[in-house]
């Protein structure tokens, strides 16, 4: 593509119309083309150096599985919280020996929920929600889905929960 | 876009029933800027104004990151290596602070080299004074900031000098200190300092400045004063020199920024108040001066003496420096308007001087 630069800018005035690219024009893109490329080097660092903990902690979501040392003696009827990457988590430790990991972000407004060992049951005290404390499952308030579950696997001196 | 905001469009009719664009452009159009062999020196000013700016803007950004108390080295340790970028908006708030007192420096000894101090523009000359005390004292109180060893020692140096003041020095110094030796309640109060209390009185005296710079208009050196009128040179405000100043925003940008990324600014260990200084240890380049001139005056005169005298001269010759609009106040050539030049080239010459023997004496 060749263009044709008039080399008088008188001219260029009157013949603003009839050709594509006139001086006045070629030197508006430019110097907006200038303009743009400068926002992306300075805005891209600044995007980066914001985003840095955002992106942290989307690598810490991304783990998979976290061992959890001497969990295994968790006393029947009870639970403890732990971290699953940045999530809170909760693992139940039930009256019949079973073991139950489970996400501890309510569905409903994301508050952390917790567990009533008195009526085995999973409580959030933002509005109200419960959950089965077994599966997860959303029983009764306004939480629209159940807990996610988690795969708890016990061995002596550890339990190491995954992701299902 | 810009097309249709042109005057008579609808656009621009309706911001300009609301925000009276007319006026702001006739007044643009009014504007004129002097032309002369000495023009190049109207924009220093500018300069230190945009340094200050990204000053501000890169500073907002490290406040996202940086703890003061003590997480204080650590913070900037992670500012440094771990966030993206962190370096380079680091080296930016560095560099850009070393580029703000430059063109300070600069702009000073112009407008006192073409006398532009004298009526009516004497508050000018006082309120930059100000900003040029207040711009020294960011300098001062950000190098603690990161904590690491130099500025360690550098806040406790520099902390002397107050110090040194008969009677209410202690006292200012430990007030400063918060206690009696330089440590996490010493960057609390630093950090207050440098971010919150000098921008709230940098701020409305800068703006002082700039409106006392355009109720004045640009001043003329003595020589076009001379000149008959008709022979004045000038160009329009807007665009032509508000252009030229923009430009000179982007040299200083691209400066700014080929200094960071190739001389990224470095950070030293931990503060540690039982480690000894480091050998070499100076105050950064805009303190030199003073630094150098108790110095010499401690060699001259040992022990508390020196440091007193060094002190009193400093203050004298800075006290004449700021009263020199009430000493030189007539326009023509005469006899004090020359003793001024000569008082202004043995400042600069002092400045510069002691400034290079200092780091030659290193
Ligand atoms: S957030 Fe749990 S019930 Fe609303």
């Amino acid at each position: 593509m060749s263009v044709e630069l008039p080399m008088n800018p008188a001219e260029s005035e009157d013949e603003n119309d009839e050709k594509g690219l006139t001086r006045g024009s070629f030197v508006k893109v430019a110097i907006g083309g200038m303009c743009v490329g400068y926002a992306g080097i300075i805005g891209y660092p600044i995007y980066r150096y914001l985003n840095s903990p955002v992106e942290k902690s989307a690598a810490m979501a991304a783990v998979s599985e976290v061992a959890l040392k001497d969990a295994d003696k968790l006393p029947l009827g009870t639970a403890m919280m732990f971290r699953f990457g940045p999530h809170p988590s909760m693992l139940i430790h039930h009256k019949d020996g079973s073991w139950v990991a489970l996400d501890a972000v309510c569905t409903h407004l994301a508050c952390t929920v917790q567990y009533h060992p008195e009526e085995d049951a999973i409580v959030c005290a933002c509005h109200g929600g419960r959950y089965d404390s077994k599966t997860g499952e959303n029983v009764s308030g306004p939480p629209p889905k159940p807990l996610t579950k988690f795969v708890a696997k016990v061995s002596p001196g550890s339990v190491v929960v995954t992701r299902a | 876009m810009v097309g249709n905001l042109k005057p008579g469009s609808k656009l621009y009719e309706w911001f300009n029933d609301r925000l009276g664009l007319d006026e702001l452009v006739a007044f643009a159009q009014h504007k004129t800027v002097p032309v002369h062999k000495h023009s190049a020196w109207y924009y220093w000013g500018g300069i230190s104004l945009f340094c200050f700016l990204v000053q501000l803007f890169t500073g907002v950004l490290l406040l996202i990151y940086y703890r003061p108390g003590p997480d204080a080295h650590e913070s900037v340790r992670q500012i440094t290596y771990d966030i993206h970028f962190g370096w380079l908006i680091r080296s930016v708030h560095n560099w850009s602070a070393n580029g703000f007192l430059l063109s300070v420096f600069v702009h000073m000894f112009s407008v006192y080299f073409m006398k532009s101090y004298q009526k009516p523009r004497e508050f000018g000359w006082w309120s930059g004074m100000a900003l040029l005390m207040l711009g020294l004292l960011f300098g001062f109180s950000g190098y603690l900031l990161p904590m690491d060893d130099l500025a360690f020692f550098a806040t406790k140096v520099g902390l002397e000098i107050p110090n040194s003041v008969p009677v209410v020095g202690p006292t200012i110094a430990s007030l400063f200190r918060g206690g009696s030796e330089v440590g996490e309640q010493t960057v609390q109060r630093f950090f207050a300092l440098h971010a919150v209390v000098l921008p709230l009185l940098y701020l409305p005296l800068l703006f002082v400045h700039l409106w006392l710079v355009q109720k004045h208009g640009m001043s003329l050196p003595p020589s076009e004063q001379e000149k008959p009128v008709a022979k004045l040179k000038t160009i329009p405000f807007f665009p032509n020199f508000l252009l030229k100043d923009l430009a000179m925003w982007l040299i200083a940008m691209n400066v700014i920024a080929l200094m960071a990324s190739l001389f990224p600014w470095q950070m030293g260990k931990a503060a540690d108040p039982l480690a000894p200084a480091p050998p070499g240890i100076h105050p950064e380049w805009y303190f030199m001066s003073p630094f150098q001139l108790l110095k010499i005056m401690g060699n001259l005169m040992p022990g508390a003496l020196g440091e007193g005298v060094g002190m009193g001269v400093f203050t004298l010759g800075l006290a004449l420096w700021c009263l020199i609009p009430l000493y030189d106040t007539k326009s023509a050539g005469g006899k004090r308007a020359r003793n001024a030049t000569y008082f202004g080239l043995l400042a600069l010459g002092l400045y510069i001087g002691t400034t290079i023997w200092g780091y030659v004496g290193l």
